[in-house]
């Protein structure tokens, strides 16, 4: 489902390499988890896969379904099946959640030819999924992400995911700020989600979440490369080892 | 013509006049000569069949005028106007119309496509007479709708005609109030159309009555084919209730460019005036070529105590907007509202804000603007609030806020304050801000084009002030605002 080849990129102006040569494939089905230091990129990769202006690849490719992404607007990605969950979901102000979601999801459709869902057919889904979440009807008609607690961006980008029903979800630190309870609740969602022809690829820092959204692969970014892939068990490894071991490697 | 007759008449021009045809062709008609003199004036009244105190009035009106100059104080730039090459009377016959849409500018009809402005009469027409929801033909060729439109008023003792029929019909009660809030002389443009005013509406709402529906002009809309200079007195009487809406939301071309009208306002003891306005004008093509010069003086006057007056502005069009509702706010505990949203793109110039001017006891007031700015265009909010000695207890609030879309347009704000009563609170608040890139990005990413992106962002910014807007109101208005912005990203 996704190939990265070899891929190098740079943020804006300064031309420092931030990532140097990623191969990652991701196959349907499959959950991987990206593990690494802070400042080694993993942002930086779901941004480019994303399609962030500002953000340029300079060498190699980004394969999604066997086509290169590269040249695509980050709509159109959107629309293909890709879903970036982020770490720092953005305010904006005035629009109410509900509205967001609808506009999200018609536009989705609209750009693949299918026609918009009704508004009672909409509301049944977000109600239903909403529930899942522990999100409340009244959280929904506030401003999407203003004035958030962590925890309710991270279900709102989660309820966003299932409601948008992707292909590939990837989601960056998803589990950054959030309390067991909330990461209980967010790991489910994200679980349920879990099918065959739906790849998923989870970034995070810590081994917490990997307990509850249990991955079939690991790797270790670590400036800006993949310095090793594993097992679950590697997970493991990293909580008690640290990423000491790998930082110094990618060098 | 029988009134209902001219009614349905009226209603038919909306599509064809309005709409289709009636902006690239000249209007045969019925016109003045050239330019503006004292015999041009006469030549107007006399056509109208108005009394001779009229003509007076009028008279008065451009001598003094003829004194005047033009006023340069706002921030927007045009060519000189020649006044006396212009037309200050005309009179569209009934047979407008190029002989096939081929001659109409292609881009205006795909705008027009994209309003959807048939169904938007619809809207409009069944929100009118609620108890009508009907089907556009229907309505269109229904005189029961029209009839039972007409009488429903008739019956709450609601005045709602031309302002021309109004002369003729109840000038005691024009003589009363014309000129009252906008005096002859108020300001160069105003003085103008007290001269050469050629229509526009009047309502009267007599004592303790609620209207039953929104009055629209909609109804009225061949107003805006005849003339450049309409004229609008609108009076709530005691403990009344009025709400009108003023749509211009089809662009437009207009042969002479500039339009000054003057809309006056009077609310007497615990009456209240809710004026709301959809403004499109054609804005001038992209290299800022053509379009409308909208020199407007609005203003209300809260006469009586406990009056409430409030403007709701949506203004997407015109090449130059110079444009300020106000209210005065005489009565004790009176208040006055102006809520506006104010779209700049391409190169449109706008000028606009409020003043209120608080008199009397415990008045207050609120101001709510928004101001987009887009592509190479100005935006400058203009705002006075000023209590005099006896208002005590005033109270303002203003929030300015402001949206920058690309990197070569500008947003102003000028607020002016004055206060001669120290128990007097004024407060202010204003942002400038930008549509972030990281914005954006989040929104692209769920899926929405740049234009889809950019159109829900401005609409969460405008949010407070639709608001305020009637229902059918505010969907049309959400969605011009997006149509005005096409084009302003990438
Ligand atoms: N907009 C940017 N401009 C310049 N450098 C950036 C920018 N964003 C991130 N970086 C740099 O890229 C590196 C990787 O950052 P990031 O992808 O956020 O890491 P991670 O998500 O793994 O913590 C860091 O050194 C960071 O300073
Ligand atoms: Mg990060």
């Amino acid at each position: 489902m996704l190939e990265i080849k070899n891929l190098h990129a740079h943020v804006g102006d300064d031309e420092t390499e931030i990532l140097r040569g990623v191969n990652l494939t991701v196959k349907p089905g499959e959950v991987h988890a990206i593990m690494g230091p802070n400042g080694s990129g993993k942002s930086t990769l779901s941004y480019i896969l994303a399609g962030k202006d500002d953000y340029e690849v300079t060498e190699g490719d980004i394969l999604f379904n066997g086509e290169s992404m590269l040249e695509m607007e980050p709509d159109e990605r959107a629309a293909a099946g890709l879903f970036l969950a982020f770490q720092y979901p953005i305010e904006i102000p005035g629009v109410a959640t509900m509205t967001f979601l609808k506009t999200a999801l018609n536009a989705q459709r609209k750009a693949r030819g299918e026609g918009e869902l009704s508004t009672p057919e909409f509301m049944k889904k977000v109600k239903e999924k909403a529930a899942e979440l522990n999100i409340t009807m009244d959280m929904l008609k506030r401003p999407l992400n203003v004035g958030f607690s962590g925890g309710e961006k991270k279900r709102s980008e989660i309820l966003q995911m299932s409601l948008l029903e992707p292909k590939l979800c990837i989601m960056d630190e998803t589990d950054s700020g959030l309390d067991i309870d909330a990461l209980k609740i967010v790991a489910d969602g994200v679980n349920r989600l879990r099918s065959p022809d739906r790849a998923m690829v989870v970034i995070t820092h810590y081994q917490r979440l990997l307990d509850h959204i249990v991955p079939d692969v690991v790797h270790v970014l670590s400036r800006g490369r993949i310095v090793k892939t594993g097992g679950k068990e590697l997970a493991l490894e990293l909580e008690k080892n640290g990423y000491a071991d790998y930082v110094g490697q990618a060098a | 013509m029988p009134a209902v007759q001219e009614t349905i008449d009226r209603v038919r021009s909306i599509d064809v006049d309005q709409y289709k045809y009636g902006f690239v062709t000249e209007i045969e008609s019925d016109k003045a000569p050239k330019g503006l003199n004292e015999d041009v004036i006469r030549f107007i009244s006399e056509k109208k069949g108005e009394p001779e105190w009229m003509l007076e009035w009028r008279l008065e009106a451009y001598r003094r005028w003829l004194t005047m100059t033009e006023p340069t104080w706002a921030r927007v730039s045009y060519p000189k106007i020649e006044f006396n090459e212009l037309y200050y009377y005309s009179a569209p016959k009934n047979t407008p119309g190029p002989k096939s849409l081929d001659e109409v500018d292609p881009e205006l009809l795909e705008t027009y496509e994209k309003l959807g402005i048939p169904l938007r009469e619809q809207e409009i027409l069944a929100g009118v007479a609620p108890e009508n929801r009907v089907a556009v033909d229907a309505v269109f060729d229904s005189v029961s709708v029209v009839t039972t439109f007409k009488e429903e008023l008739k019956k709450a003792g609601v005045i709602f005609c031309s302002i021309s029929e109004a002369l003729r019909e109840y000038p005691d009660l024009v003589r009363k109030y014309l000129g009252s809030v906008v005096p002859v002389s108020d300001n160069f443009y105003a003085t103008l159309n007290s001269a050469v005013f050629s229509d526009g509406s009047f309502v009267y709402v007599p004592e303790g009555v609620r209207c039953p529906m929104e009055l629209s002009t909609y109804f009225r809309i061949n107003e805006q084919n005849t003339g450049q200079f309409e004229r609008t007195l609108i009076i709530a009487d005691k403990g009344a209730y009025v709400s009108y809406l003023e749509g211009c939301t089809a662009p437009q071309r207009d042969e002479n460019q500039l339009h000054a009208a003057v809309v006056e306002l009077i609310a007497h003891d615990d009456a209240e005036i809710k004026y709301s306005t959809v403004q499109n004008w054609y804005p001038g093509d992209k290299n800022g070529k053509g379009g409308i010069y909208n020199f407007v003086t609005k203003r209300g006057d809260c006469r009586g105590k406990n009056s409430k007056i409030s403007w709701t502005q949506v203004e997407t069009g015109s090449a130059i907007t110079w444009k300020y509702p106000s209210c005065i706010l005489r009565g004790d505990n009176s208040r006055g509202e102006f809520y506006s949203i104010a779209v700049s793109n391409g190169h449109q110039q706008i000028d606009s804000g409020t003043k209120m001017i608080h008199l009397g006891k415990n008045t207050s007031s609120r101001i709510i603007s928004k101001g987009i700015s887009a592509g190479k265009s100005e935006n400058t909010y203009r705002g006075l609030v000023s209590a005099h000695r006896k208002a005590t207890n005033a109270r303002n609030f203003t929030q300015c806020d402001s949206l920058l879309i690309g990197q070569d347009c500008g947003a102003h704000t000028v607020p002016y304050m004055e206060s001669k009563n120290s128990t007097a609170v004024f407060e202010h608040e204003a942002t400038t801000s930008k549509i972030s890139d990281d914005q954006m990005f989040y929104c692209q990413q769920r899926g929405l084009s740049e234009e889809e992106a950019v159109a829900l962002i401005v609409n969460g910014f405008v949010k407070d002030v639709i608001q305020q807007l009637p229902m059918e109101f505010a969907v049309e208005a959400q969605k011009l605002i997006s149509i005005s912005l096409e084009g302003s990203v990438g």
